[in-house]
């Protein structure tokens, strides 16, 4: 039999038939559904007389429009009423469909790309899609996860297949080990700077080497979150034993027998010693120090201790412009108003345990006007209040929120003014993502909380 | 699956950025709605106009900005739309290409295209087509308000072109190609191999029970 990647074995376990008009139908194991995308698709189901194929792949949670302040409100909270119905019509739609669904004010309720792992959904080998493309950060257990567009939510929901050709097999090698400081975000960041936002395009990207292997598995969410930022629609990381270990006891995991049949499966899913991959990238982990975008695409991005370029390029002066960015300046210089940490890139406990520990005993400047802290699920604030790592970001003088996207696009309240300037660990700084006119830079938790506290930029590795 | 003349021509908007992203083709305060229909108006808001738009504004308070390109005169009512490369990168937000339709934008023309958003124009029946930097160059440097350029597209034959200025062939799944050019319903299609689905239910139940345990 011929050497596979990890892709490969995957594609090929779930290919269900090439239909006669060239493309193939790839079987979907599970749907992660949220209220932004859905409604559409569930408005077809109807106007087509159809029902979901399989009602027990699905799981449902409202994350985008939801309120990150005064829960118990319930639906209530929601101030805006064109969020409301778009919540609304999500739970319309699960109890129509029977659809299981984590609701506003269940403990378990939080970003999608949280709570499938926490909830033991995501496991390696599957085939996962949501209409959300930071889906490929379920690639991290060593499933093929993508994000898709409405109408294939749509596909899915009634055909339990995705429409599909087999895409190419892209190698990231990250060699050695990473230096303090840097973090799962840190190297996502520097892959996305080397080969740019469309660097992936096409490719389904394989992350391997010492310096990923060596990652939590909450690391290896941050690093395949982002692998759409690099133009790739799924990222992946290799099962071992610590995805194993992490799945172990979640509520949707297997259980006894099946769980021994299920790791028997997924010790055979690594990429095969020799296979071919289309493209190969190797990069040195001691060359990836912290980073910081200074510009409005994720390719801008710069390590903490460089400058903001200067180039004659317009794409970099229209960003420098809109960012009210000098070229020359360093990147210690850029003075902040606001600071997020959350989302579905660095929410999880890990995320805040890493943040809490610069904050622990320290005050954040009084240059900040606002500093928050969003935990990716119901059950990720439960987890760090039993830490007391919410008493730890309170007496720093940081706001202490309920899960939800919040200001990674705020679709919700909580956005950036005109003009002001954040550190943000979520995953895009576009153009108006966190507020209109905002300024977004992209970081991880420790140096957004660094950040809080000088009120500017700082290289960790001085601390 | 919406249906696509075979043979037409068509006037050109350019805009001349790289890595425009789906934020800034639909900003996210209009994802709120539950249709389909009904935002081209908010098509490129934030470049568009000179305040903040939502959702159930009064449109008529609305100031544009004159300099955007799809606000002059000459381009305001173009159905072919041409940017630099990766153009619709980042969120899958398919309301990005239902906001270029709902405007009139039937084709986009870049050097290469966010997968996502490329997958989501062909389900709506907007035709996206990769051509050369070369000819996209051509195209961005030809183009003025008073000599507006337009561009044939003959889909069966892909062949892309526009009189004295450039020709070229380019490349579509032929799947993609049948539905634009019939109007597939596509889930209708798939549900044609629904033997194939069930069986191959049956067999990952046998052999990995974990994944459909019910």
């Amino acid at each position: 039999m011929s050497k596979r990647t990890l892709y490969d074995k995957i594609w090929d376990d779930h290919f269900v038939a090439s239909r006669d008009d060239g493309s193939d139908l790839m079987y979907i194991d599970r749907h992660l559904v949220h209220e932004v995308t859905s409604p559409q698709a569930f408005e077809g189901l109807r106007e087509n007389n159809l029902k979901p194929r399989r009602v027990s792949s699905i799981l449902a949670t409202p994350d985008h429009n939801v309120p990150t302040t005064l829960r118990k409100n319930d639906l209530d909270g929601i101030k805006d009423p064109i969020s409301k119905l778009q919540v609304l019509t999500l739970d319309e739609n699960c109890n129509e469909f029977g659809i299981n669904q984590f609701k506003l004010n269940d403990q378990r309720q939080g970003i999608v790309h949280v709570i499938g792992p926490e909830q033991g959904l995501t496991l390696p080998g599957m085939t996962i899609v949501c209409g959300d493309s930071h889906t490929s950060t379920h690639g991290a257990f060593g499933s093929l996860a993508m994000g898709i567009g409405t109408s294939e939510v749509e596909h899915v929901l009634a055909t339990q297949c995705l429409i599909t050709k087999k895409q190419k097999n892209m190698l990231i090698n990250i060699n050695g080990a990473i230096e303090f400081g840097v973090t799962a975000k840190d190297i996502t960041m520097f892959i996305i700077g080397k080969i740019g936002t469309a660097g992936g395009t096409g490719h389904v990207i394989e992350y391997s080497g010492e310096a990923i292997s060596s990652l939590s598995m909450e690391g290896r969410m941050t690093l395949c979150n982002m692998a759409i930022e690099a133009g790739a629609r799924a990222g992946m990381v290799a099962p071992d034993d610590k995805t194993y270990d992490y799945v172990k006891g979640r509520p949707l995991a297997p259980k006894n027998n099946d769980l021994l049949k299920a790791i028997n499966y997924w010790k055979t899913l690594p990429s095969d010693d020799g296979a071919k991959f289309d493209q190969v990238y190797n990069f040195e982990a001691k060359d990836i120090l912290p980073q910081v975008t200074w510009g409005t695409s994720p390719e801008m991005v710069v390590s903490v201790n460089d400058t903001v370029p200067n180039s004659s390029d317009k794409n970099i002066q229209n960003a420098l412009d809109y960012m009210g960015l000098k070229p020359g300046t360093k990147i210690t210089d850029i003075e902040l108003d606001q600071i997020f940490i959350g989302s579905c890139t660095n929410s999880r406990i890990e995320d805040l345990r890493a943040a809490s520990e610069i904050l622990k005993d320290n005050k954040i400047s009084k240059r900040i006007k606002r500093a928050i802290v969003v935990p990716g699920s119901g059950l990720v604030k439960e987890q760090a209040e039993s830490e007391g790592l919410d008493e730890i970001f309170i007496d720093a003088g940081f706001e202490w929120r309920d899960a939800g996207c919040s200001m990674c696009l705020g679709m919700n309240p909580d956005q950036l003014n005109q003009l002001e300037r954040c550190a943000s660990t979520s995953n895009r700084n576009f153009e108006g993502r966190q507020g209109y006119k905002g300024r977004t830079h992209l970081v991880s938790p420790i140096m957004a909380a660094l950040a809080s506290l000088e009120g500017k930029f700082s290289d960790v590795s001085n601390c | 699956m919406s249906q696509i003349s075979n043979i037409y021509s068509g006037k050109i908007a350019c805009i001349d950025k790289a890595n425009i992203d789906t934020d800034q083709i639909i900003p996210k305060q209009f994802l709120k709605s539950i249709k389909k229909t009904g935002l081209g108006p908010f098509l490129f808001d934030s470049w568009r106009y000179e305040d903040e738009g939502f959702l159930g504004k009064e449109m008529s308070k609305r100031t544009l900005k004159k300099d955007f390109v799809l606000n002059k005169e000459a381009f305001s009512k173009a159905n072919i739309l041409i940017a630099r490369e990766n153009f619709g990168c980042g969120s899958s937000r398919e309301h990005a290409v239902w906001a270029l339709k709902d405007f009139g934008i039937q084709t986009v023309i870049a050097p290469s295209f966010g997968d996502i958003f490329f997958n989501n124009c062909f389900k709506n029946g907007v035709l996206a087509i990769q051509i050369s930097e070369q000819n996209i160059e051509k195209i961005f440097s030809n183009q003025s308000e008073s000599n507006p350029i337009e561009i044939s597209v003959d889909l069966v034959n892909q062949k892309i072109f526009s009189d004295h200025l450039f020709k070229e062939n380019f490349e579509i799944d032929s799947y993609r190609k049948n539905c634009l050019i019939e109007g597939l319903d596509e889930i209708g299609y798939s549900l044609k191999y629904e033997k194939d689905i069930n069986m191959f239910e049956e067999k990952i139940k046998k052999e990995r029970p974990w994944i459909i345990n019910e």
